[in-house]
């Protein structure tokens, strides 16, 4: 019988829930809410990103075409690339790294809570600093500030003779401040990584996921830094007047390039690690079956590692490097298609011999798979450095790096999406609204990136606002542009769907996919404190051994 | 969650300190841009157009090098005091240390008054003027960084403050001084020898 | 003559490449495509050639390697999907962890495949690049421009832009043209498809190519390199002419700018503008260097480097606004009122 009591008084009275919220998550330091803030942000600027393209695309679906002047194209194919890298891709894997580390290694919270939240914020501001070059920069022209010099701003193009007003400056500033929220986080991964795994589990019992995500952020250190070195020189360059890309004084262009090159090709990287990561753990829970060769797995992720930061002048393979100089980059750049090509056969060793579930996580890692096959494959072509001398700046580059960032990256994202969000939010997606996105998205993507590939070949090259009526590419790049609008009705129908199953969907339970780390042992959502006990773990896979005690994992390793 | 550990609840489960991990992290990511800088140094030695040349204007910094190196001494000394507890020890040589990176600062600025002022090299002249206070100005500025952290150590310490449950923390801002004493030897190297 | 004999050794790739019929593939290219003006399968110069036949390698193992790792993977995910009316189908598969035999397999097999299409790929990089200069190449130095490009014979004196004319080969003698590249300011590359790779055309750093067309004929191109607002439109046109053809083209751009007196007017009002600080007409007092050589210009067939055919209305129109045809474009309008820019159209227009 209930018994009547006063209300107890609220702690804040004077505030308001909504304020309450708001002030809980700008505020917090708990690395499950900023990694879902850093998976939000990702996701507006992929809209934003993914509108760019559309623009973009339209201008190109026909020669000649007038809907985009030139310098509004060039703005646009520097701001695409320069969001879709640095306010995309890195933000969401941190954001997934954020949520799920801790969890898969049973710790609390990451190494250093307020560092953690420095890093996104910091990286949040870089993001909007950029975008607001389009009002607050004057740049070439009258056009507005948006950079208009590449995602690579090679020099002397960026230098204040070539690009006067501020837009270039825009483009140093934001990317050097993401740059410091990159390292933040990375420094915390590996601490967190290193200091704070639960009892028992050893380096060799982590899940592949955590060592991925140790792997990438030891190459984000080592990285950013060159990227984060040479935008000082050349801030240094613009306004005290220094000479680092003054080719006028003796500076050399090809400097830049090296530099950023550096950086560039290990980014990639950084950007695939965590994806391999997200299969390591997707495929064998839908294949039920281990991973196969985990030792192997661990070697060729830490191989890849360490190759990737020999690499970096295949992309400069026409810039006039003794022949010696390019051999040696040819064979570095075929020497990482090994371990790569291991991981592979592994993930294919997975699913031989397993019991394939057909659910959306593993139809979007089949994408994955095949179509990372394919990227790869076309790396290797890219690497042969003769072929890449016809081949460089064309569209078929374009081609090949799409396949790797939206037909490997995006299609393992769409799957770690679908595979956590149930943790993350306690409700699963409408699965009719899932098979639409793959469908839809698959078919959008092929249609705009393969015939890619063909009119890079026919000599096509890229950054170019407009080609001429006579080269016969009209109707390949009309495709192309018809696919973008399919995979962007795609993108809407998720976006959608996230929403619409935050509110609607049914409820998932701890461990809707039956896996076997130890994320899938807490409630879902987690509570704030992640686990109510400590865990202690004797395996790879805690929650196989207590699902199989009769067959626990403990013997095999 | 598991009851039954393998692992006897009394053995040790110790894992290093997350604080060392993490400034081992950061010295990563700072050498990676030191190594940038130095790479333009090495890369433009010999190749300005104009003068002044390094060997017309470089002097060797002995004195201000020698003072910088032994404070690595000096905090390692304080570190191992507040790791006895000894207090009034980890004062001392945590002023030493201060005043040995003070006067390696007060160094450079002087030689950078004679440098613009009479030799009248800028970063703007040339290319060894853009890589030589670049470089040593981007160690400088961590030398600057350092001396706070180590002053606000000194202050906690002369107020009684620190206590031998801090040494961990005290070793973290020690490993980073270390690592500003390492990449002088690097720069000066470079600067002094090599590139003369 | 050290490039020519590689070529008729049995080498791997033209072993692969005279297998897989390159007619295949560029009727195949021709398919898809229209006459493919730029493809790189529809080689014409010797380098274009030779990474040809390394690309049909390439490709052959790459496409191998395709159809062989794909194919297992399909055949994995049918074969060992899960179905509800298999016999136990609700138990989970035997777990297996690996195998290190299996590792190894497909360690070393990758390993031996990189070794071998390493080395095919280097010695394509020694021959194209450390191929000794051969006595009769003919020297021309290209300047790249923001946006347009610049070529001087120095044998023969003679300055032109946007057009490059070169001597073709022919089956008897390879004359092949020895390109030393420089940029007068940001980044560009010289990128003919049909007769050989790019190379970037850097500021402060002198670049060096060769070319050789096999035949007499029109090969387009255009910058590879973003360099500023109208990079899309610094295209690229190389004459490969018989050498007779090619003998009379530079014995006619070493004259001096032909005089017509009927355009002296146009003439005039030519060397009292801005015009001659940026332009030279040889043999008249314009002698400026920002801008393309005009003492040809009606010579040529394009304008605004490659990107319109000269005509008369172009010209006209280009001058009173070259931005109308290259927005951003360096040169200025010139405001000149109608009747100027008709005089200086005309005279323009008789600088063959």
């Amino acid at each position: 019988m209930a018994t009547q009591t006063a209300p107890l008084p609220l702690t804040e009275p004077s505030r308001t829930p909504a304020t309450a919220v708001l002030h809980e998550w700008i505020t917090t330091v708990d690395h499950k809410k900023i990694g879902l803030m850093y998976i939000g942000y990702a996701l507006l600027f992929l809209v934003v990103g993914g509108v760019e393209a559309m623009l973009m695309r339209i201008q190109l679906i026909r020669p000649e075409n007038h809907f985009l002047s030139p310098l509004v194209f060039n703005q646009l194919f520097t701001m695409h690339g320069t969001t879709m890298i640095f306010f995309v891709a890195m933000p969401v894997l941190f954001g997934f790294g954020n949520y799920l580390v801790p969890l898969m290694i049973g710790a609390r919270d990451m190494a250093f809570p307020r560092l953690n939240a420095f890093s996104f914020w910091v990286s949040a501001f870089a993001g909007f600093l950029l975008y607001f070059s389009y009002i607050g920069g004057n740049g070439l022209y009258g056009g507005g500030g948006a950079p208009d010099v590449g995602w690579w701003a090679y020099a002397p193009l960026t230098s204040k003779v070539f690009s006067p007003g501020h837009s270039s400056d825009y483009w140093t500033l934001s990317i050097l401040l993401a740059g410091i929220g990159s390292i933040g986080t990375a420094i915390n991964i590996i601490a967190t990584v290193v200091s704070m795994r639960c009892r028992g589990m050893t380096a060799y019992r982590m899940p592949l996921l955590v060592w991925l995500y140790a792997v990438m952020s030891g190459l984000v250190l080592v990285a950013i830094s060159p990227l984060t070195a040479a935008q000082i020189m050349l801030l240094l360059d613009r306004y005290l007047g220094s000479h680092f890309f003054d080719t006028q004084a003796g500076g050399s262009a090809v400097l830049w390039m090296h530099y950023f090159w550096i950086f560039g090709h290990p980014e990639v990287y950084v950007l695939i690690l965590p994806v391999f990561a997200f299969m390591n753990e997707i495929v064998p829970v839908f294949s039920r079956k281990a991973i196969f060769g985990y030792p192997a797995m661990v070697a060729a992720s830490v191989g890849i590692g360490f190759v990737s930061v020999s690499v970096w002048a295949h992309h400069m393979f026409t810039v006039g490097m003794t022949s010696a100089g390019n051999t040696f980059f040819v064979l570095a750049s075929m020497v990482i298609a090994v371990p790569t090509g291991i991981k592979i056969f592994n993930w294919l060793g997975t699913i031989w011999g397993g019991k394939v579930q057909f659910r959306v996580p593993m139809m979007f890692s089949i994408g994955f798979l095949f179509q990372f096959l394919i990227a790869g494959l076309t790396g290797i072509m890219l690497a042969v450095a003769p072929f890449d001398w016809q081949l460089n700046n064309s569209y078929f580059v374009v081609a090949h790096f799409h396949y790797v960032i939206v037909g490997g990256i995006l299609f393992s994202l769409f799957a770690a999406f679908y595979y956590w969000y149930p943790k993350m939010t306690g409700r699963m997606m409408s699965e009719r609204l899932s098979k639409w996105h793959f469908w839809l998205f698959l078919i959008g993507f092929h249609a705009t990136f393969d015939p890619m590939h063909f009119v890079g070949l026919d000599g096509m090259v890229r950054r170019t606002f407009t080609y001429p009526m006579d080269r016969g590419w009209g109707h390949l790049n009309a495709v192309i542009s018809i696919g973008a609008f399919i995979q962007a009705i795609a993108t809407l129908v998720f976006v959608y769907n996230l929403l619409h199953s935050y509110f609607k969907g049914a409820s998932a339970g701890p461990d809707p996919w039956d896996a076997w780390t130890l994320e899938w042992s807490t409630q879902s959502p987690p509570p704030v404190y992640n686990f109510a006990v400590a865990p202690t773990v004797e395996s790879r896979r805690p929650l196989w051994d207590l699902k199989h005690p009769e067959d626990p994992d403990t013997p095999y390793e | 969650m598991s009851d039954a550990a393998t692992i006897p609840q009394n053995e040790t489960w110790t894992l290093p300190s997350r604080g060392i991990v993490g400034m081992a992290c950061l010295i990563t990511a700072e050498s990676a841009i030191f190594l940038i800088f130095v790479v333009a140094y090495l890369y433009y030695v010999g190749k300005s157009l104009t003068g002044p040349t390094p060997r017309q204007v470089l002097d060797l910094p002995i004195f201000t090098s020698i003072c910088l190196l032994s404070s690595s001494a000096t905090v390692h000394f304080a570190t191992s005091a507040l790791h006895r507890a000894a207090r009034g020890a980890t004062t001392l040589w945590l002023a030493a240390t201060v005043l040995l990176g003070a006067i390696f600062l007060g160094g450079t600025a002087h030689e950078w008054y004679h440098l613009i002022l009479y030799d009248h090299l800028t970063i703007q002249t040339n290319l060894f003027g853009t890589t030589f206070y670049s470089l040593v100005g981007l160690h400088a500025s961590h030398v600057i960084v350092g001396l706070v952290l180590l002053s606000l150590a000194l202050i906690f310490s002369a107020k009684g403050a620190l206590t031998r449950e801090h040494t961990n923390r005290l070793e973290v801002i020690a490993l980073y001084w270390h690592f500003v004493d390492a990449v002088w030897i690097v720069v000066f190297t470079v600067v002094y020898i090599v590139g003369r | 003559m050290s490039i020519i004999p590689f070529l008729g050794n049995m080498s791997l790739e033209t072993i692969v490449s005279s297998t897989l019929s390159p007619h295949m593939l560029s009727a195949f290219a021709g398919f898809v495509l229209p006459p493919g003006s730029t493809s790189i399968f529809n080689p014409a110069g010797t380098p274009a050639h030779s990474i040809f036949s390394l690309s049909m390698l390439v490709l052959s193992i790459t496409g191998g390697v395709f159809v062989v790792v794909g194919g297992l993977l399909l055949y994995a995910l049918l074969r060992y999907r899960h179905r509800a009316k298999d016999p136990g189908s609700n138990e989970e598969p035997q777990q297996i962890y690996g195998s290190t035999q299996i590792e190894l397999s497909w360690t070393v097999i990758p390993i031996l495949i990189v070794v071998m299409l390493f080395l095919a790929t280097a010695r394509i990089i020694f021959a194209t690049q450390d191929a000794p200069k051969p006595q009769n190449a003919l020297d021309v130095t290209v300047v790249g421009h923001q946006f347009w490009w610049e070529y001087r014979y120095p044998k023969y004196g003679v300055v032109t832009a946007n057009e490059l004319h070169i001597p073709a080969s022919d089956a008897q003698t390879h004359t092949p043209v020895y390109l030393s590249m420089i940029s007068a300011d940001t980044d560009h590359s010289f990128w003919v498809p049909r007769l050989a790779g790019k190379t970037d055309v850097i500021p402060n750093r002198v670049n060096t190519m060769w070319i050789d067309a096999d035949a007499p004929g029109l090969y387009l191109g255009q910058c590879a390199q973003y360099c500023g607002l109208e990079h899309a439109k610094m295209l690229l046109r190389v004459y490969a002419q018989t050498p007779a053809d090619f003998a009379a083209w530079v014995a006619h751009q070493q004259q001096p700018a032909l005089e017509d007196p009927s355009v002296a007017e146009g003439r005039a009002v030519f060397e009292h503008n801005a015009c001659i600080s940026c332009h030279t007409v040889r043999g008249t007092v314009a002698t400026g260097t920002f801008g393309p050589d005009l003492t040809h210009l009606a010579s040529r067939d394009t304008i605004a480097s490659g990107s319109v055919p000269l005509t008369r209305d172009n010209l006209h129109e280009f001058i009173a606004n070259p931005a109308s045809f290259k927005p951003g474009v360096l040169m200025p309008p010139m405001h000149l009122n109608d009747h100027d820019l008709d005089l200086v159209t005309d005279y323009l227009m008789t600088l063959k």
